[in-house]
């Protein structure tokens, strides 16, 4: 068995159409392991492979993925990690998740995440943190921090995620694996459960850069019933490149030189994996984000805003919880979203609803979306003499359990080297870059829109050259033991 | 007693007749059984996304060049955000400060704006009166949600509620022939809102508005706006106040009842809604607006009944205004033509619409009586040639209106030929007329004609009104003063 | 800067029935973010249009077409109160 686990998602599809091994063998390893998982990374596990259907022969060749709880998956609980959802089993099924199993990678379970994607730790799920298989003391990031613990600790081939701020990016990094967060518009946002419509996108979080690539490109394209996807222009090549030879790197100094921002041992990190770019061919230099700085603030006020309206249909008439009793209508809207809604979604329910209130719309919500514009602005600017930014992923390793539960603004200070790309469409890839103290470090980098086949590429000469093992988590007992 | 001048203006909704709803493809209806035509996006599930309809923007366009509008080159869609059981996402999708079209005017009355945006589903409440005060459960059925709405709100150029019903049944026939919507105030295709106030005449300042709502026929407008400017009368003439609130007009009490005082007044938090992308109006959009357009709108048609026709200006409007009429006489004159008319005026044709009318009630169509417009045509002739006098013509007209059939066989069944001077018999009558009365004979042969009246009433009697009173007149005048 | 009323103004147009402890987190957690991100309004901002939307997109529209709709059954069945063949609710005017 441990031969199959340690298979690639492309590895297995290969030598699935080749013949050589069984798709139906391989699920019933994940699904086993899946089903044994003790990171609490699963709300739920497929009862049993499905029915054999010709999946060998299509591209991913039957290899099971597991999947964020917030996507829709008919019939099967789509909760968005929260008990406001609980056991909710949708009518309908998201797309990209449709085009995964028509592209031949069946459901193998749902994946814990921070409620309604908002997080970076996964400790505000209502169905219980998941732990880090790298320390189980730890955190393994979040949102998709049960998708990223489930590909680290092997229990998952390949898995999706969504990021809005950092949700695919940073649980990578925390957790030693890659995420890609693709161009806003690339894959469909339909069937997602929204948590902010402008920022939400649906991406892959794989063992290796190969597998990223492989999955995106089944993700990708048009999807008639969501009118913000896009036609994507031109192939996802499966990536090839061994060097960085006329690659211009921007080091964005805004970001990387702020006050108490970046942890000693993630900057050395960062520090030795340039010096390898560099020894790769490429050429690295500081490069100027004037507005990055504010990124930060411009997310938690756009963020909020959009996610007070996308949650406002949680109010106990047509699915989903509703607290009973004697009551008025009003009293059983508050009651019921006051007892589904954890405190850190309430919080920015009511960030985001004091945001667009009257008399405060346009020193809040209008000025965040002119911060956007510069931000876009900087970000075209700075590819106009680089082809990729380089940054670190996130300014930590994986902290405790609990570090930052008391303060929601060092949480949320988190995710100020992720937003910028998010809040600009852009978009971005993490890699595992080493180790710092035995914890993973993500090496982040970003490029403009629909650049995602050289930023693949690029991501795929260094990763070579890193040498990263990832190994560690699926045999020390971190997961589960082989 | 001060003299106060109404402000009035209307705010209508007109359901487009389109096959699918607003932002997805479930189809529209027609009192069918409820939930049957519902779909994730339409409920509000989580995930779900909307996507605009062509054909309802195509519809929009033509109701904002029917109207004389600004179409506006770009357009946005914006959130506006509050809960009711009936607004499954919390929000409604409508347009806030970049709608389709601004400016604008029809007939005397000039137009705000006009936008696009979907209907609310319906509301049921259990409890006797199916009304909301006194029931304590309601239920929801979403067919309703999501119908595509245009909203039409005028400036407040109304002055009385007599205009206010004519001018809505101006739009009311502009938009019939448009084809955009069946506008059927007792199905709910077109609803109409008003906003009252009133000034001491030759002011300008605007009083504090109300607005009115639930009047649900042209009728119910005139007199919910009527009694709203009285009871404002009132309250300004014993000193107080009017305060800015909503009402709900009820017609079988004639009285007015307040829906939410000020301090209900909700924050809509509107913010443009981003699963939806800018509306463009290009040239080809405008361009096959027009090419559906019907080619004469109803001010243009009432312009040419004016001044190609000759009638009468309140005739013109008239007929303009109600299609139904309009398009009645049309057929008549044509009929009338094809007839050889003898000389018949379309003005003299169109005196025979009110009698009509008058006996097939105000708000019946002439077309769906037994009165065919080649009979009424024939009628108008008969007269016109003096085979039929006028009062006898009215005998027949009735009985059209009771069997149908054609006024010539009519005529000569009931005997209501014209009596003429030729004819033997009417001599003799005038003579006896003449022996009658002798003192006003007597002022006649003096030369006092306006002593002929009981003369000429005498004649009429005895021939049952077939002679005509100014041939009587002549024939008396010519006995008596030789 | 985010008082008690304040914050109850904001929950109550947020249809969240928040405990007095949780008001006063609230206000405490509130104030200690917006403090941080206040900082945008000193900004020189002038004449920058906002972002409305993110990707270049115009008209993305549908033709008027029928698509099956899902059948009621299954809306239903996640309905927490069925009424009548519809979503069951307190009445919006019972006080």
């Amino acid at each position: 068995m441990s031969e199959l686990i340690d298979l690639t998602a492309a590895q297995a599809a290969e030598r699935i159409r080749a013949g050589e091994i069984s798709a139906t063998e391989l699920f019933e390893a994940y699904r086993e392991r899946a089903a044994a998982d003790e990171l609490n990374a699963f709300t739920w596990v497929a009862e049993a492979a499905p029915e054999s259907n010709g999946n060998a022969s299509k591209p991913l060749g039957g290899v099971p993925v597991a999947v964020k709880d917030l996507f829709c998956t008919e019939g099967v609980p789509s909760q968005s990690g929260s008990k406001i959802l609980e056991g909710y089993r949708p009518p309908y099924t998201a797309t990209v998740v449709a085009k995964l199993d028509g592209a031949g990678a069946p459901l193998l379970g749902k994946t814990n995440q921070d409620e309604f994607a908002m997080g970076s730790s996964n400790e505000n799920s209502a169905f219980g943190p998941v732990l880090n298989p790298w320390d189980r003391t730890r955190v393994p990031g979040g949102s998709s921090g049960g998708s990223a613990a489930a590909v680290a600790a092997g229990s998952a081939p390949w898995a999706i995620g969504t990021d809005t701020g950092g949700s695919i990016r940073q649980p990578a990094a925390l957790c030693g694996i890659v995420g890609l967060k693709p161009t806003y518009g690339a894959c469909s946002r339909y069937g997602m459960i929204a948590f902010a419509s402008s920022l939400d996108q649906a991406g892959p979080l794989t063992r290796d850069v190969t597998d990223a690539a492989l999955m995106f490109r089944h993700m990708i394209g048009r999807d008639q019933l969501d009118s913000t996807s896009l036609e994507y222009p031109g192939e996802i090549a499966p990536p090839s490149s061994e060097d960085l030879k006329g690659i211009r790197l921007g080091v964005p100094e805004d970001l990387t030189g702020a006050e108490g921002g970046i942890e000693p041992g993630v900057r050395e990190n960062f520090e030795a994996t340039l010096a390898l770019a560099e020894q790769l061919g490429a050429s690295i230099e500081p490069c100027r984000l004037p507005h990055a700085p504010h990124a930060l603030s411009a997310y938690y006020l756009i963020a909020p805003a959009e996610a007070s309206a996308n949650l406002a249909r949680f109010d106990g008439v047509r699915y989903g919880l509703r607290v009973d009793g004697d009551q008025d209508l009003v009293t059983m809207y508050s009651r019921t979203r006051e007892r589904g809604f954890g405190p850190e979604v309430k919080r920015r329910i009511m960030l985001g609803t004091y945001a667009l209130s009257s008399g405060y719309y346009d020193a809040y919500y209008g000025t965040a979306q002119k911060v956007r514009t510069k931000i876009a602005e900087d970000f075209r600017a700075a590819f106009e003499r680089f082809d990729f930014i380089a940054i670190p992923t996130s300014p930590c390793t994986a902290f405790e359990l609990g570090a930052k539960l008391d303060d929601p603004l060092a949480m949320y200070l988190n995710d100020f080297l992720a937003v910028p790309m998010s809040l600009a469409g852009i978009p971005a890839i993490s890699i595992p870059s080493g180790l710092s103290d035995g914890l993973p470090v993500g090496f982040q980098l970003a490029g403009p829109a629909f650049s995602e086949s050289r930023l693949l590429d690029a991501a795929h000469a260094l990763e070579r050259a890193i040498q990263f093992d990832g190994g560690r988590p699926m045999t020390d007992g971190g997961g589960n033991a082989t | 007693m001060t003299a106060y001048e109404p402000v009035i203006g209307l705010e209508i909704h007109v359901q487009l007749d389109t096959r699918t709803k607003m932002f997805c493809g479930c189809e529209l209806s027609f009192n069918d059984p409820p939930n049957i035509h519902t779909c994730p996006t339409c409920l509000g599930l989580p995930g779900a996304l909307p996507v605009v309809n062509e054909r309802a923007i195509h519809f929009g366009i033509m109701i904002g060049l029917a109207l004389g509008c600004e179409i506006a080159e770009r357009s946005l869609f914006h959130r506006k955000n509050y809960f009711y059981p009936d607004l499954p996402k919390g929000y409604q999708i409508s347009q806030y400060d970049v709608p389709l079209c601004l400016g604008g005017r029809l007939g005397d009355v000039r137009i705000h704006r006009v936008h696009l945006e979907e209907d609310a589903a319906k509301l049921n409440h259990l409890g006797a009166s199916g009304r909301i005060h006194g029931s304590d459960r309601s239920w929801v059925d979403f067919n309703r949600g999501g119908t595509p709405l245009v909203e039409i709100v005028t400036e407040p150029d109304i002055r009385s509620p007599e205009q206010a019903r004519e001018w809505l049944i101006l739009l009311r026939t502009t938009l019939r022939q448009l084809g955009v919507s069946d506008v059927d105030m007792s199905q709910g295709s077109l609803r109409c809102d008003a906003n009252v106030s009133i000034r001491r005449t030759g002011t300008s300042e605007l009083g504090t508005k109300t607005e009115l709502k639930n009047m649900n026929s042209f009728a119910y407008l005139e007199r919910g706006v009527k009694a709203e400017i009285e009871r404002q009368r009132r309250l300004l003439e014993t000193g107080e106040e009017v305060e800015q609130e909503t009402l709900h007009y009820d017609p079988a009490t004639d009285s007015l009842t307040p829906l939410r005082s000020k301090e209900e007044a909700h924050d809509y938090r509107y913010f443009p809604e981003p699963d939806l992308v800018p509306l463009v109006v290009g040239e080809e959009m405008l361009a096959a607006a027009r090419a559906d357009m019907p080619a004469e709108l109803p001010a243009e048609r009432a312009e040419r009944f004016e001044r190609e026709l000759g009638l009468h200006a309140d005739t013109a409007r008239l007929f303009a205004f109600r299609a139904e009429l309009g398009d009645y006489f049309e057929r008549a004159l044509g009929a009338a033509g094809s007839q050889g008319n003898g000389g018949l005026e379309p003005a003299e044709l169109s005196n025979w619409i009110p009698p009509l009318v008058e006996r097939i009630g105000s708000d019946a169509d002439p077309s769906s009586s037994n009165v065919t417009p080649e009979s009424l045509a024939t009628l108008a002739t008969m007269v016109k040639a003096r085979e039929v006098s006028r009062d006898a013509a009215r005998e027949v007209l009735t009985l059209l209106v009771k069997e149908g059939g054609d006024p010539r066989a009519i005529v000569e069944r009931e005997g209501l030929g014209a009596i003429t001077g030729e004819d033997d018999g009417l001599a003799e009558i005038v003579d006896r007329a003449i022996a009658s009365d002798p003192a006003a004979a007597e002022k006649v042969r003096d030369g006092n004609m306006k002593a002929i009246g009981p003369l000429v009433g005498y004649v009429m009697r005895e021939t049952k009104g077939r002679a005509d009173g100014g041939e009587i007149t002549r024939l008396i005048r010519d006995r008596l003063q030789g | 800067m985010l008082d008690r009323d304040q914050v109850l103004h904001v929950a109550r147009l947020a249809r969240l029935e928040l405990g007095e402890q949780e008001v006063a987190r609230m206000a405490e957690e509130l104030s200690k973010v917006l403090g941080h991100i206040e900082k945008i309004r000193e900004l020189d901002l002038e004449g920058v249009a906002p972002t409305s939307h993110v990707i270049d997109v115009v008209n993305a529209l549908r033709p008027d077409d029928p698509t099956p709709s899902l059948p009621r059954d299954v809306i239903l069945a996640a309905a927490p109160e069925p009424l009548n063949d519809g979503f069951g609710v307190p009445s919006p005017g019972a006080a």
